[in-house]
């Protein structure tokens, strides 16, 4: 009763990262409130093979959910384990990854359980509570800290009233590491059948394609990111110049993003991946809290903008006050130079 | 045979416009400088709508969406794009909902709504970029929810066949009807107005719309499809303590207007000089390789 829960997802038989981020965040959490640390899996033929990536994270308990139709995931038969578990255990807190799963997964339990839910949140924290309209104290909430209003302002959201209280988090949010207290790492592994209805398996994937990610920006040590400053998608072209250079990825704003000028999946920010680079260069992007959100723990930053103004330049080591055109194709050529 | 098409939709801030003046001094959000938009998921949503309309003939698309009166220009959006009605919920009951009571509302409309074959909306709106609405409104009507859908391929046989997005990749699923589904921004674009349809319903409004001395008012009378529907929590038989703030689980406790910590930076041109000094300094510190 009253633990910290977190769900963890799964492909095939690998437990995806931002579930060991996520045990890792909550442990914390467990730790700070007196309480245990439980995780949850589902999938199929997963006994034996998903423990060892789970419970070295500070697990105390671990259910094994197998069977037949848990993998590929589909919303009802998740949702269903997780609402009867969650009646019988009460959970104080439920934590999950902001992905494709858990944003379907979530609101779909949250709704179930008539409980909160704040979706990509950037810090998660215990602290008090006072409601201005009842005059009630509320000790030991979870404050679930995110953007909001498309990454201008930042709410620190609270659920009162409802148990558990949830929240998502995306990959790269939070750091891994394993736990190095003791943790008890008991496993159970309930009947399905007891926690999931039959006619919850309606909705069968056909079809499925997964291909590896084809760059590994999330753990990129330079990071050359360009925003709609860069122009156009052939402006795009020398900042992967630069980034092949100096053995980096290329990211991007959601305003680059949004103008078709590079895939999606380079976004970094709030609604996009989360870098920790060495070295991040901001390229023509201006600075909106939504992506700076996903940079700020950049070890070195360096800005190239028009506008000495742009809020970037703030959190900047190194601000360039020039177009990026003139300035990355500068930066590659100094950098061919002197790197010899 | 014709399907019953709901489209979730939402009239929304445009956040991807901001600019210095869209923040009060007290960090409240200065509403009146954001200009108010078609959420832009919503539109790949209603696309999806009108082409299975197309597709099924005696088929029709109604429009739901929920907010002030202003927001009766959702459902005009939708008439000018080929839909066939709309539901515009107003209410100041409704006012203050998470994603949870926006959803109970939502539901309880759709209920009132009846007979309905497909829900389906924007996978998340642009200023709360929460996704949670879909599913959720799935969840209190018992309906099977398919999320981040990229195309629907099909509806045979009472079942929807389905391409969606998922984390580094796409599948494709099979989901019987009644479905709620919602859609991601990389789906086909929505098609613009069409000219005639702009005619006709450009004085379509929501009574609370009115000011009552519009010159053409007449028409009001003459024709009937010139007044949009417009419910109260009392016209969808809804619980007032689940609607508005009152039904919200989620309490924000404090908002804030991020104040970044300012570093010592320096400030550079785009000189040779500058550039070639401090690509140096960079080598020389072993930060870059």
């Amino acid at each position: 009763m009253n633990n910290v829960f977190v769900y963890c997802e799964i492909e095939g038989t690998t437990v995806a990262e931002v579930s060991q981020e996520l045990l890792t965040k909550g442990r914390k959490l467990a730790s700070e409130l007196g309480v245990e640390l439980h995780a949850v899996v589902a999938g199929d033929g997963i006994k034996g093979k998903v423990e060892d990536q789970i419970l070295p994270y500070g697990v105390d308990k671990l259910f094994v959910f197998d069977g037949k139709g848990l993998f590929p995931y589909t919303s009802a038969p998740h949702t269903d384990i997780l609402v009867n578990l969650f009646k019988e255990e009460k959970p104080q807190i439920c934590l999950m990854g902001a992905t494709v799963i858990g944003r379907d997964l979530g609101p779909r339990v949250s709704s179930s359980l008539t409980s909160g839910l704040t979706a990509d949140c950037t810090q998660l924290e215990i602290g008090d509570y006072d409601d201005v309209k009842t005059g009630k104290h509320y000790e030991n909430l979870l404050y679930q800290i995110r953007p909001a209003f498309g990454g201008n302002i930042v709410a620190t959201i609270v659920n009162p009233d409802h148990r558990p209280q949830m929240a998502t988090v995306r990959s790269g949010v939070m750091q891994k590491a394993l736990y190095e207290g003791q943790a008890r790492g008991e496993v159970v592994t309930p009947d399905v059948d007891k926690y999931v209805d039959a006619a919850s398996y309606v909705v069968k994937v056909l079809d499925r394609q997964v291909e590896q990610a084809k760059h590994n920006l999330k753990g990129a040590s330079i990071v050359v990111a360009g925003g709609y400053g860069v122009g156009s998608k052939e402006g795009f072209d020398m900042l992967f110049q630069l980034a092949k250079e100096l053995h980096g990825e290329v990211g991007a704003s959601r305003a680059a993003v949004d103008a078709g000028w590079v895939d999606h999946d380079r976004q970094v920010g709030q609604t996009g991946v989360t870098v920790h680079p060495k070295v991040y260069i901001a390229c023509g992007i201006s600075g909106q809290i939504q992506h700076i959100a996903g940079m700020q723990d950049a070890g070195i930053i360096i800005s190239i903008n028009n506008d000495p103004d742009a809020p970037i330049n703030k959190i900047a080591d190194y601000v360039i006050v020039g177009t990026v055109e003139e300035t990355v194709s500068k930066l590659i050529k100094y950098y061919k130079q002197n790197s010899k | 045979m014709g399907l019953n098409i709901v489209v979730l939709a939402k009239q929304v801030p445009d956040t991807r416009n901001v600019g210095k003046d869209a923040m009060k001094a007290d960090g409240t959000i200065n509403r009146a400088a954001l200009p108010a938009i078609f959420n832009p998921e919503d539109l790949n949503a209603l696309e999806q709508a009108l082409r299975l309309k197309e597709q099924h003939p005696g088929s029709t698309v109604g429009m739901l969406t929920m907010g002030p009166p202003r927001a009766g220009e959702i459902i005009r959006q939708g008439l000018y794009r080929g839909a066939d009605t709309g539901w515009l919920l107003t209410d100041r009951l409704f006012a203050g909902a998470d994603t949870l009571a926006t959803s109970y509302a939502l539901a309880t409309a759709i209920k009132k709504i009846g007979k309905v074959d497909v829900v389906i909306g924007g996978r998340q709106a642009i200023d709360g970029d929460t996704a949670q609405v879909g599913p959720q409104v799935a969840q209190k009507l018992g309906l099977n929810q398919v999320t981040y859908a990229e195309e629907i391929l099909k509806i045979e046989n009472g079942v929807a066949t389905i391409r969606r997005h998922i984390d580094g990749g796409v599948e494709t699923v099979e989901a019987p009807l009644p479905v709620v589904i919602t859609v991601n921004g990389s789906a086909a674009p929505c098609r613009p107005c069409n000219a005639r349809l702009v005619m006709k319903y450009k004085y379509a409004t929501c009574p609370m719309e009115r000011t009552g001395d519009e010159p053409w008012k007449a028409l009001y009378d003459e024709r009937p499809y010139l007044t949009l529907n417009q419910w109260s929590v009392a016209d969808v038989d809804g619980d007032p303590e689940q609607c508005g703030l009152s039904g919200s689980p989620t309490k924000v406790k404090t908002v804030q207007n991020i104040v970044f910590q300012a570093k010592e930076s320096k400030t550079l041109t785009s000189s040779d000089e500058d550039i070639d000094g401090m690509i140096k300094e960079l080598l020389d510190e072993k930060i870059i390789g």
